[in-house]
């Protein structure tokens, strides 16, 4: 069916796709990979974002806390206190996933609009940690000196070792995810989105998955952000606010809620929008409102979708699964 | 009763990363193309970079910088460049957001191959500047405030606003001249604010001044009477607010809706008309440190300044048809020792940043600069001056 | 003196609860009616404050005559966003719809900033500045105006939706679109009003607030914010819930800044807001009124 063959001819494919990623940096000017850089991080923080809402079928308008998190935790710990960067890292991931825990529990007790606002008040609260507690975070002032990554003596300090060291961390990630949604686990998590009362009566206990899958985004976007520590040396609270996370809430929905790999091309496509309404100065706000706006009302489940269904290779029954799809997530809300 | 959906499936056997990767290749070369056509003109200008943030929480400083900036090249290439060349500004606007700013330097710098950065406008956006900048070693003249952009002093970074420690400073001496020795500070909790605040208690001690309250507003906020009522309730003799508009108006508001007759000194960052057209008749009685531009028409004619800021003022208001304001007066300063620094090095990034170092006795906006390669801001003491508002004008208090 | 200090505190919170209050009657309005968020409702008050202000000073219209043209202007905003926007898409999913209201709110601030530039802006108070005193508390007679209109927005929707044949209409569709679209009342209709009446009732929060609280063409993000929020605590089918939850979340920061930190004021007013959310969350959740 769609577009080119299966088994070993996917394999050709993947690996083509796979040159063509690597060649990148050398295809365009430094410029350009700073910016593939760029949504190479945002990459990693959708996908994990992708899998928590498409799996519990809830908004999380609060993700860009945890990327938070992520980047000042290892930039604190790497810069003030010396830790190894990649030491940091884990650790941060670690402290990111536990407040993910807790939080996690009381979170999901709330549904539909209730938990959108409850990611969203849980976003705001972290922001405000993040200015106020100025000794640890340097305040609005930011933190600068954050060592960059290394092995041995080998640093990660230029743009292009920072490429490919992001990309590896990204394909990882997209890979993780698609296993898990290929497992078991997976197969649980897609029952509880279909009927929470089914899944529930053949023994799955939901609330337990759901904030398992909250953890695994927030590890998600933890590594993201330290990731963007290291490779920016200086971070503020300023990116980890509310309107990073609604970005990243728009990111997701763009390439697709139901596309994990529709996770790089939501990243890529808004901040190469970005790029691209520069040529419109005064009036680039404005612009992407509007592209905002006809993307969604031409394309509702995503650019991927969209563009392959408008390429003739959607399957029929997809207009008739989406649709009920809408009309039961209406009720879920409630 | 709902009909037993099916969920998108996750397990889809399209080619994605094939797709993904030729989409983001066609974008980038659709941005690379709209980008792409640089000028390949007869007399090669200096080409100079210029990030302001024309969008977001910071607009109101980066819409004037970029004005006076656009300003500026005009004058400049009518009156025949320099030595003869034209030069041209590329200006990005860096949204308030540093991630922005950061890519948009890199920009500048490989793609747009700028001899050298104007901008950012905002201390955090600035802050993030510094490694680029200095790895790829182009000079970087901020407009943001903080002390912290040149101290520690970073060989490419300079800044041509003045510091917020000169504020503090100007502000302590005058409150120690009347006697007033308590004081409540009434801070925003953004990048303005906080620094105002450090400067503010490191300085308290040596000037004799103590803290006896001390709270926080949020930019956005838009009733401070809680605040303010707790500071009523201390035994503060002066009240310093520190943050830009339109808190500090909202401010002066509130006092006079307290009833409050506690002395308000604020600070640099209502210097501009719309503190007064907000606050109304409240803003009268508001003393606070000014870069001279505010009373440019009442400074004697032996002040060095005077003309510059005269001219700088009459040229804004004839092109914009609003009033100059200090914002603005920092992209002006940063352009204009840009200009002399070419002037003497020519386009090489190296000798033009040696240049910017070794400028002495510069007569700018915000005050005589004086560099060194200690000093990458230039300005000492006489660059604010104390002003109060009386009947809805700015005079100037002794 | 302390308790001047709380009934200062208490009116400083109303006052500021109005506004959430109003915000959050839009947020409720539409969403009882259609099921959809819309992230462009504190653009809508954003915009009467901008509006109004141009219209007065820039075009010179008396004052009434201002603010009844920018009501009018402001709901035609909204039956511009529903019927271009949201209708086309209507069988998409939600979160989908939720991004375009989203592209709106970023489409209407960027048409702000265009054109009234970046400035914040302040209509003349409504009857003068002299404070007035109650109980000690010393009270911006702008408040008051800012408290009236709250309640006349409260007691003119509850007679709308309980009296009027509209009202009824409106109700209707609340519980059962399709019950009654077979009854014979057009829902599109209905989430066309709905928009309109939102918009119009934001805009009129933004009027009467902006000689307060002064407005810049990015205001609507935060009121946005608290709107939701006190929506939130309100369950989002109640108006009597969204008037309430804004006016606690008012006093709540009021009392969070005054008491404790005013620093941490609004995530004091947060955690309070969660804890509300998690008792209520055991119980129904309240949303079809």
């Amino acid at each position: 069916m769609l577009i080119l063959g299966e088994g070993r001819g996917r394999l050709a494919l993947s690996g083509a796709s796979l040159v063509l990623l690597a060649a990148i940096p050398w295809l365009g000017n430094a410029y350009y990979t700073s910016l593939a850089i760029v949504i190479g991080i945002h990459t990693l923080v959708t996908v994990g974002l992708c899998l928590l809402m498409g799996y519990t079928g809830q908004v999380s308008l609060g993700q860009a806390a945890f990327y938070g998190v992520g980047a000042f935790a290892s930039g604190i710990l790497s810069a003030t206190y010396g830790v190894s960067p990649w030491l940091a890292m884990m650790l941060a991931a670690l402290a990111t996933g536990g407040l993910a825990y807790l939080t996690g529990y009381p979170i999901f007790r709330l549904r539909g609009n209730y938990l959108a606002m409850g990611t969203l008040g849980f976003g705001i609260i972290v922001y405000i940690m993040f200015v106020e507690l100025d000794e640890y975070t340097g305040g609005p002032s930011g933190l600068s000196g954050i060592p960059p990554l290394s092995i041995g003596g080998f640093a990660f300090d230029s743009d292009l070792k920072y490429y490919y060291l992001v990309w590896a961390f990204c394909l990882l990630g997209l890979l993780t995810a698609q296993n898990i949604v290929r497992s078991r686990i997976g197969r649980a998590l897609r029952a509880i989105h279909g009927s929470e009362m089914a899944a529930e009566s053949l023994g799955i206990d939901i609330s337990e998955f759901k904030v398992k899958v909250f953890v695994l985004s927030a590890v998600y976007a933890s590594v993201a952000g330290s990731l963007y520590a290291h490779y920016t040396t200086f971070i503020s609270p300023q990116p980890f606010g509310m309107n990073f996370s609604v970005e990243l809430v728009v990111m997701v929905v763009i390439g697709g809620l139901a596309s994990i790999w529709g996770a790089i091309f939501g990243a890529a496509a808004i901040t190469v929008l970005g790029e691209l309404l520069h040529g419109f100065g005064e009036l680039d706000v404005i612009v992407f409102g509007l592209v905002l706006i006809l993307v969604m009302v031409t394309m509702p489940e995503g650019l991927v979708r969209g563009v392959l269904d408008g390429l003739g290779r959607g399957r029929g029954k997809d207009r008739e699964r989406s649709r009920r799809w809408w009309w039961r997530y209406l009720r879920l809300g409630a | 009763m709902p009909t037993p959906a099916r969920i998108p499936s996750f397990t889809s056997r399209r080619s994605p990363l094939l797709i993904t990767a030729f989409l983001f290749l066609l974008l980038s070369s659709l941005a690379a193309g709209l980008v792409g056509c640089s000028a390949a003109g007869k007399v090669e200008p200096y080409k100079i970079g210029g990030l302001f943030a024309v969008t977001g929480f910071n607009s109101p400083l980066g819409t004037p910088e970029k004005e006076t900036a656009l300003m500026l090249e005009d004058q400049i290439n009518k009156a025949g460049g320099i030595n003869g060349r034209p030069i041209k500004l590329i200006i990005y606007d860096t949204e308030s957001d540093e991630t922005k700013a950061v890519n948009l330097a890199k920009k500048l710098i490989e793609q747009d191959q700028v001899l050298a950065i104007v901008g950012p406008s905002s201390t955090g956006e600035s802050l993030a500047l510094v490694d680029t900048v200095e790895k790829a070693q182009v000079p970087l003249l901020s407009c943001a405030a903080s002390a912290q952009i040149v101290q520690p002093v970073r060989k490419w970074v300079f800044k041509t606003p003045q510091s917020d420690s000169l504020a503090v400073g100007e502000i302590y001496d005058y409150l120690k001249a009347k006697s007033l020795t308590k004081v409540a500070l009434l801070t925003s909790s953004g990048g303005f604010g906080t620094t105002g605040k450090k400067a503010l208690e490191t300085a308290a001690a040596q000037a004799g001044v103590s803290i006896v309250a001390s709270e926080s507003f949020g930019d956005k906020d838009t009733d401070m009477t809680v605040q303010l009522t707790k500071i009523k309730g201390s035994d503060a003799q002066a009240l310093i607010v520190w943050g830009t508009n339109p808190g500090p108006a909202i401010i002066a508001k509130n006092m006079k809706q307290l009833g409050m007759s506690l002395p308000v000194f604020q600070s640099h960052g209502i210097a501009n008309r719309k503190f007064i057209e907000l606050a109304g008749d409240a803003a009268n009685g508001v003393i606070f440190p000014a870069g001279k531009l505010l009373v440019a028409s009442s400074l004697p004619d032996s002040d060095p300044q005077k003309s510059v800021l005269t001219k700088y003022a009459a040229d804004f208001q004839a092109k914009y048809n609003k009033n100059a304001d200090t914002f603005g007066g920092h992209a002006y300063d940063a352009i204009m020792l840009l200009k002399k620094a070419i002037e003497k090095a020519g386009g090489d990034r190296a000798k033009i940043r040696d240049a910017i170092e070794n400028t002495q006795g510069f007569v700018g906006i915000g005050g005589t600069f004086n560099f060194s390669a200690a000093d990458h801001n230039g300005l000492g003491k006489g660059s604010f001056t104390m002003v109060k508002i009386v009947n809805g004008e700015w005079t100037k208090e002794q | 003196m302390p308790l001047e200090q709380l009934v200062q505190y208490l009116v400083s919170g109303l006052t500021l609860g109005s506004v959430y209050a109003i915000v959050a009657l839009g947020f409720t309005i539409i969403f009882s009616v259609t099921g959809i968020i819309n992230f462009a409702q504190g653009e809508f008050v954003m915009l009467g404050g901008m509006l109004s202000y141009w219209l007065l000073r820039g075009v010179g219209l008396p004052l009434l005559y201002a603010c009844l043209l920018t009501v009018l202007v402001v709901s035609m905003v909204g039956v511009a966003l529903e019927r271009l926007a949201i209708r086309p898409a209507r069988r998409a999913p939600i979160v989908s719809l939720i991004i375009i209201t989203i592209g709106a709110s970023i489409l209407i601030r960027g048409v702000a900033g265009q054109l009234w530039g970046k400035d914040a802006v302040a209509l003349p108070a409504f009857s003068g500045e002299a404070p007035v005193d109650v109980l000690g508390a010393r009270i911006a007679p702008q408040s008051l105006w800012v408290l009236g209109i709250g309640a006349a927005a409260m007691v003119g929707l509850h007679v709308l939706l309980s009296y009027t044949m509209l009202g009824k209409a409106l109700r209707a569709c609340a519980i059962n679109r399709r019950a009654a679209s077979i009854v014979g009342i057009d829902p599109q209709a209905m989430s066309l009003f709905s928009f309109a009446l939102s918009a119009g009732l934001g805009a009129a929060g933004g009027i009467v607030v902006s000689p307060l609280a002064m407005m810049s063409c990015d205001s609507g993000a935060m009121l946005g914010v608290k709107g939701f929020a006190a929506a939130a605590i309100g369950g989002f089918g109640s108006q009597l819930g969204a008037v309430g939850g804004g006016l606690l979340l008012g006093v709540l920061e009021a009392l969070g800044a005054g008491y404790l930190s005013s620093s941490y004021k609004d995530a004091i007013a947060l955690v309070v807001l969660f804890i509300v959310l998690f008792v209520r969350a055991h119980g129904a959740s309240g949303e079809r009124a």
